[in-house]
């Protein structure tokens, strides 16, 4: 077992920290209070600039349009953007939308969705549903990739959406499906088990944003330690704060090693990967909590502000949590599975 | 990345396996699985067993019996120990004094104790605490004066871990009371039967008896018996420390003993129950992230120092291991009150008793509260 980069990896890591530096909200905290302020919540340069790098079609195969990368390249890319909370709708139209298209599209459909995605020419979202609510991105993206009862449909974007703003600064809607304009997306019929995985690789991808902004917020965090001044010290003077940071440091490392693990789960082809999901899932959402809220309160009042950065976080933090699965399912699905095992053996 | 083991590492694993599961006797691995207490025999026939296959104390140098093993083959081979119901080296031994004396010690002090420690035919003690020195361990009074080429002692040690089997113990003592606390300190060597040491056991909350007091009253100890140099102690035993608190995380034990509870609960037909399987879940999914944290931490350790990250290991590593002993007392339920009947299940009896035993973990080896300065300080820079 091995969790170091490879050269490659490590350069094309840099590159999109390179990339999202100056839109990072702890340094440049306008913009993306600008850019979330008006509709489509997002900045469409900064979308073209990630095309541009080849990561909008990062995971999918040359003849696609595609980079032809895999979930390792993809989860470094999801990290960063979790790093500096980039409102864009990276994971949720690449890895979700595009992962379905990819799992199950015709050789026509995915060089036209998968490749005009690539480019930055289409935007794809994908609804779940009759009534699909709340589709991320559902009122801008051209294109939406909608499952109803297992099949799954191309569908443009419908004329009446009911569309708003989320509380992670982000945009979503309510879509009704219309039968009568909707494509089968590859076969048709009942796709239900080729989503399975489709929807545990864009899950760890998930997990990897909450990774990155977790990251953030406890550098945050201890900066803020090292720098505020009360009863005449700096806080970090304070052994109960420099404790409660020292727990966030150690979810935080232990949510590093099981989502990273459950990367090379997927990277490796592994049927395992709906499993490694769901448990890189639940400690992600549990350390996402203590550390959101964590983060807040070291703050103090200016943490519960919209003007200073740290409450940005929790909030998506909060919003990865409950998207593509909450711990709930995630505790459910694997109470399913216990008794199947005696130890839990990752290397085997 | 890489996910899988490769095919010698998959080997070695299996090797391990096969050695830990038929050459160490049954009959010490079930008291192990059963949480019985181990008796001194048990330690000694393990750590003789794997001294003659040549793997009791891999992390030695190599001419004295170390292996060159990566860090994930020597993981593989702690983990498959521990799977394996086999108790680890003596900690004292393999983990603490062996490396010392090989890092800090004279050629002849390595002739003279390497080999016999690593085949138990010494059992050390850990002479570090004092009544008045624990987590501030430098503060400790235990005093050491020249007496010629000798060294006389006067002072107290406690919390000497199975001190009532040890032979020899390595003791901490102020050789110069007149510098700044950390600088006064030497590491001495003596056997526990020198006239003027003194042995008084301490009863633990479960009746048991695995620490003591020792007492030194003018005890003399010959000048070939200091380690290393002079006043050099302290660096010793921060050495030892880190060390110690790499060995501390039972990764393996706590996994062994979650999946015994599992077949409890699945015996007493409480697994269905979606609050007793969640429980199950989520301690099993943190043991999970803490198991590879281990491997990452252990494949960055460079040198032989461990990575700062070692204190996560530790921190966790002890509560997940108190965490799996107070859920088997929850599973026993009000069998958890017969701690001393032969009438219940032998495994309910003995929960409550290894539940308040294990209140330990998160003191010793540098407490939970240690750890956390640690991290705080050396990690986040606070
Ligand atoms: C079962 C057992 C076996 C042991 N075996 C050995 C042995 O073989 N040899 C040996 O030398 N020692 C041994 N020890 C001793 C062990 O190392 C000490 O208990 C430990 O160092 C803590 O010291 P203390 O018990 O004096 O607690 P204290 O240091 O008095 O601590 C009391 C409480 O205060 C906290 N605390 C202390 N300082 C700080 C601080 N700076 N910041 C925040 N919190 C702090 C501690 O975490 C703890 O919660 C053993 C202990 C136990 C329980």
């Amino acid at each position: 077992m091995d969790f170091e980069l490879d050269d490659e990896q490590t350069a094309l890591r840099d590159a999109v920290r390179g990339l999202l530096k100056g839109y990072d909200p702890a340094t440049n905290s306008e913009h993306r209070r600008e850019v979330t302020a008006a509709d489509p919540g997002y900045d469409e340069a900064l979308w073209g600039r990630l095309a541009e790098m080849g990561l909008l079609g990062l995971p999918f195969a040359e003849t696609d349009g595609g980079m032809g990368a895999g979930p390792v390249e993809l989860a470094l890319v999801a990290e960063e953007i979790g790093r500096v909370i980039a409102p864009e709708p990276y994971v949720a139209a690449v890895a979700l939308a595009g992962g379905v298209v990819a799992a199950l599209g015709s050789d026509d459909q995915r060089a036209e969705l998968l490749g005009e995605l690539a480019s930055g020419e289409r935007l794809l979202a994908f609804a779940s549903g009759e009534v699909a609510e709340p589709v991320v991105q559902g009122a801008r993206a051209e294109t939406i990739i909608w499952e109803v009862d297992g099949e799954v449909f191309v569908v443009d974007r419908p004329a009446d959406v009911t569309a708003y703003r989320t509380h992670d600064g982000g945009r979503a809607a309510r879509l009704q499906f219309d039968r009568s304009a909707a494509t089968p997306l590859g076969d048709g019929g009942d796709a239900r088990e080729a989503l399975v995985p489709v929807f545990a690789r864009a899950r760890i991808a998930a997990c990897h944003e909450a990774l990155g902004a977790m990251d953030s917020a406890l550098r945050l965090t201890t900066s803020y330690l090292t720098t505020r001044q009360q009863f005449g010290v700096t806080l970090n003077r304070f052994q109960n704060l420099t404790f409660r940071a020292a727990d966030m440091y150690t979810d935080l490392e232990l949510t590093r090693s099981i989502v990273t693990w459950a990367t090379m789960v997927a990277a490796d082809g592994d049927a395992d990967v709906v499993d490694a999901a769901a448990r890189a899932k639940l400690q992600t959402v549990r350390a996402a909590r203590r550390i959101g809220q964590e983060a807040i309160q070291l703050h103090g009042g200016i943490g519960v502000t919209d003007e200073f950065s740290i409450g940005h976080f929790t909030s998506r933090l909060t919003a990865l949590s409950h998207w593509l699965g909450d711990g709930r399912e995630q505790v459910a699905l694997l109470s399913g599975s216990i008794a199947d095992h005696g130890v839990l053996d990752p290397l085997d | 990345m890489r996910l899988r083991l490769t095919q010698e590492e998959a080997a070695f694993r299996e090797e391990m396996r096969t050695f830990f599961t038929t050459e160490i006797p049954e009959d010490i691995r079930e008291n192990v699985r059963t949480g019985r207490h181990l008796g001194k025999d048990d330690f000694v026939r393990t750590m003789r067993a794997m001294n003659a296959a040549g793997i009791a104390v891999p992390n030695w140098p190599v001419e004295w019996g170390g292996k060159q093993w990566t860090p994930l083959e020597k993981h593989l081979w702690h983990e498959e120990m521990q799977l394996a119901c086999v108790p680890p080296p003596l900690a004292f031994n393999a983990g603490m004094i062996g490396p010392v004396i090989a890092h800090f010690g004279s050629q002849e002090m390595k002739e003279r104790f390497l080999p016999a420690t690593a085949n138990l035919d010494i059992w050390w003690a850990q002479g570090f605490s004092e009544p008045n020195a624990g987590s501030d361990l430098a503060s400790l009074t235990t005093r050491a004066e020249r007496d010629g080429d000798d060294w006389i002692v006067n002072g107290q040690k406690t919390w000497t871990t199975l001190g009532q089997h040890a032979d020899w113990i390595f003791c901490l003592c102020r050789t110069d009371p007149e510098v700044k606390k950390q600088a006064g300190i030497s590491m001495l060597l003596f056997p526990m039967d020198s006239p003027g040491v003194t042995l008084r056991p301490i009863k633990l909350l479960d009746g048991t008896f695995e620490v003591n007091e020792v007492f030194f009253d003018n005890v003399r100890v010959p000048g070939e018996n200091l380690v290393g140099e002079v006043n050099q102690g302290w660096t010793q035993a921060k050495f030892l420390l880190g060390n110690e608190r790499v060995g501390v995380a039972p990764v393996g034990a706590t996994k062994r003993a979650l999946a015994t509870a599992k077949e409890h609960a699945t015996e007493l037909g409480v697994l269905d129950d979606p609050l007793m399987a969640a429980r199950f879940v989520e301690l099993e999914n943190e043991l999970l992230a803490l198991e590879l944290t281990a491997l990452r931490v252990v494949a960055n350790s460079a040198d032989g120092k461990p990575h700062p990250a070692s204190s996560v290991l530790k921190l966790k590593g002890s509560e997940l291991q108190q965490a799996v002993t107070e859920l088997l007392v929850d599973l026993a339920g009000p069998l958890s009150l017969a701690s001393d009947s032969e009438t219940v299940p032998e495994w309910a009896a003995h929960t409550v008793p290894t539940y308040l035993n294990f209140r330990k973990a998160s003191i010793y080896g540098g407490s939970n509260e240690i750890q956390r300065s640690i991290i705080a300080g050396t990690i986040l820079g606070l």
